[in-house]
């Protein structure tokens, strides 16, 4: 036994391909996701410089941020029809598997990778997208990439990246009924800010982790980049064997008893030791709404927006309260929305759907709600929710019930909150014009997202039962 | 108005990343290529500053998702900025100072920290670049913007946020222009000179405009054996 080790620093030493004093490592890559927006120029690159893809059978590729959600054989935009085309002659051209827009296997590259069981714990798995750092729930070291590392990827199945530093954020105690994963890293964000994890790589631990669903855990690990941090992962344990088992790209058998046990080992040593150490208790942590414009603008529903005069930060404040068309110390349960979004790369996956559907259960979407949609993360999650019936529990109520995409998360598909709408959204940004222009979003769990849809306004969904039984 | 034809500015093309320039690398370490596709080279820029006084400038400001569906690198310098630069008709928002004539032709942005945060988009890189600036200083940058803008022959400064917020404000006041010296990693205004760091490795590479990919198959052999030995998992 050595010194103990974190399961940052196993899965990076294991994949060392080059190492020279003074410069970064050239680390192997052993998945590699691609999509329709980050990855044309990349190809393009490739052809100029009559390079071929080095490790086709590494790389998979399917279309998620332009698709239409309804309506899919009608792609309306020019531009963007021919960027999704574009991607099925890339893959074509270079050998590639592809689960284009009717595939079935189509779907979030974040939600699939993970289905397909292309996601495993102690690979290296890259995207040109910042949220592939979903797929450090698996305990996998995940992190998104602009397009020029893309083309370099494809061309060599490498990367060089500077070893990052290590960080623990710690969560002490259980969450409480009613208080989700997303809340979670909702208020890890709002409570050690955007950049608290420029530098690092975040290992999610502590009692309230182990307890969560490996879904859930991929709602935390999403996030990360909303922190700062490139990547964060969570150590696999029994949990993340058992999701994995069966799953298509997964080994069969004793095969797969093998590769089960060296998962396992790769969890942190007891006695690791990371360059820094953050805590936060679970106990404390309410339902949370964000009300402003970056991730960190975000309080308990049962608060109110910030005082300009007690924040540092005022001249950002006063533009974000302006934007999102707030005041000053209001309360979040009075802020009416009119638009709802279930869906995105971190709240779209089966559980997200059957936890917001149990709040919209025989209820009804508010008069005042000009539209509410329900966007499955993936092809095939739509048909297992459609198997048990929430499909017509959110229509019953109201809700608009869509084909998988990234959708109203960027509406980058047709999928906009107009100018002046109020969103409250299960995505991950609440940047503005992120969901349309002049748009306003407000970040929340799926359960938030479900019971403001009904009251057509902010309320805890924890008190939502006792108001409406 | 006229402040800034007074201006030096290093001469660059804007379609570079088209017109891609073929060059001979001549280092020691390189001698394997005789001509390797490169980004344009970098040792020395001067010019016009525009202060962009705002923290956590994410990739979404920089270049809206409506302008992503292109497949190609060039063109997104008239989007950069779009939703803060022009009205929903159009017109020039009053409200943003880029739009200040006083500013035009400026290359060096000055910014606020965790510059680049959000999404990976390239595009956010690309559209700078084809705007005009080759230069951006704050006091820290997102990683995966850092990156790009180092792929691309943009400059990334970090710097200490009161020597930022002092060249904010005369930036704000008069046309103010610094002079960029990354051979020898100092930035030079009227009266100071300031020294910054970078990594060697980012340098070398921006200094000669290597390509990465070119570098990396050198050691191909490597990624080989790797690949021969691997031990999955």
């Amino acid at each position: 036994m050595g010194q103990p080790k974190t399961i940052i620093e196993k899965i990076w030493e294991n994949h060392v391909v080059h190492r020279e004093a003074g410069k970064p490592d050239l680390l192997y890559i052993d998945l590699h996701l691609v999509h329709e927006v980050t990855s044309p120029q990349a190809f393009e690159g490739l052809r100029m410089n009559n390079r071929k893809v080095r490790r086709p059978d590494l790389t998979f590729a399917t279309m998620d941020h332009n698709v239409p959600t309804v309506n899919r054989e009608i792609v309306r935009d020019p531009i963007s029809k021919k960027q999704m085309e574009t991607l099925k002659e890339n893959c074509e051209e270079f050998g590639i598997q592809l689960a284009d827009m009717f595939h079935p296997d189509q779907g979030i590259v974040h939600v699939i990778g993970p289905q397909l069981g292309l996601t495993q714990p102690g690979k290296t798995i890259v995207c040109g997208d910042s949220h592939t750092s979903t797929h450090g729930a698996f305990g996998a070291l995940a992190f998104g990439i602009g397009t020029s590392e893309v083309e370099h990827v494809l061309a060599t199945q490498t990367i060089w990246q500077q070893r990052p530093k290590t960080m623990n954020v710690h969560i002490i105690g259980d969450l409480g009924p009613g208080v989700t994963a997303k809340d979670l890293i909702l208020a890890i964000i709002a409570k050690f800010g955007v950049s608290f994890g420029q530098g690092y790589v975040v290992e999610y631990t502590g009692e309230a982790i182990r307890k969560l669903s490996m879904e859930d855990r991929m709602t935390i690990c999403n996030m990360s980049i909303e922190g700062g941090a490139r990547a964060g992962l969570i150590s696999p344990d029994e949990k993340t064997v058992e999701f994995l088992k069966g799953k298509r790209y997964v080994p069969k058998g004793k095969p797969f008893d093998e590769i089960a046990e060296n998962w396992l080992s790769l969890a942190t040593d007891a006695g690791a030791i990371y360059d820094k150490t953050l805590t936060i208790n679970a106990e404390e942590i309410e339902p949370q709404v964000t009300w402003g414009t970056n991730p960190s603008m975000c309080v308990p529903v049962s608060g109110s927006t910030p005082a300009i005069s007690e924040v540092e930060n005022k001249e950002e404040v006063r533009r974000a309260l302006e934007y999102m068309g707030l005041v000053e110390n209001q309360p979040i349960s009075s802020i009416n929305i009119d638009h709802v979004f279930i869906g995105s790369c971190t709240n779209s996956r089966l559980s997200d759907l059957r936890k917001a559907a149990e709040i919209v259960r025989g209820r009804k979407v508010h008069p005042n709600i000009k539209r509410a949609i329900v966007v499955p993360g993936s092809f095939l999650v739509k048909i297992e929710a459609e198997k048990e019936g929430l499909d017509q529990i959110f229509k019953e109520a109201g809700f608009e019930w869509r084909d998988a995409g990234c959708s109203m998360c960027l509406g980058m598909n047709e999928d906009i909150v107009p100018p002046g709408g109020r969103c409250a959204s299960t995505s991950n940004r609440n940047f503005e014009g992120r969901q349309g222009n002049g748009a306003r979003t407000h970040l929340v769990s799926p359960e938030m997202a479900a019971a403001s849809a009904i009251t057509g306004h902010f309320i805890d969904v924890r008190k939502f039962q006792e108001v409406f039984q | 108005m006229h402040g800034h034809e007074k201006i030096e500015r290093q001469s660059y093309d804007l379609n570079m990343l088209t017109s891609i320039i073929i060059f001979g690398i001549t280092s020691d370490l390189f001698h394997l290529f005789k001509e390797v596709y490169i980004m344009e080279a970098m040792q020395y820029h001067k010019g016009l500053v525009y202060p962009l006084n705002r923290e956590n400038v994410d990739t979404d400001q920089i270049i809206p998702k409506q302008f992503l569906k292109a497949i190609e690198r060039t063109g997104f310098g008239k989007y950069l900025f779009y939703n803060w630069r022009y009205n929903d008709d159009g017109s020039p928002r009053e409200d943003f100072t880029m739009n200040d004539k006083k500013y035009n032709g400026a290359s060096i942005i000055l910014a606020g920290k965790n510059f680049g945060c959000g999404s990976s988009r390239e595009h956010a890189a690309w559209a700078l670049l084809d705007y005009g600036f080759r230069v951006v200083i704050a006091p820290s940058f997102a990683d995966i913007f850092y990156n790009n803008a180092l792929k691309n022959g943009i400059l990334p400064i970090m710097l200490e946020p009161l020597i930022i917020q002092d060249w904010m404000e005369k930036a704000e006041r008069d046309s103010f222009t610094l002079a960029v010296d990354l051979e020898a990693q100092t930035i030079t205004d009227e009266e100071q000179v300031i020294k910054f760091d970078i990594p060697t490795y980012h340098k070398e590479k921006l200094v000669n405009g290597w390509d990465d990919i070119d570098l990396t198959l050198l050691l191909k052999d490597k990624i080989e054996a790797y690949e021969q030995n691997r031990q999955f998992v």
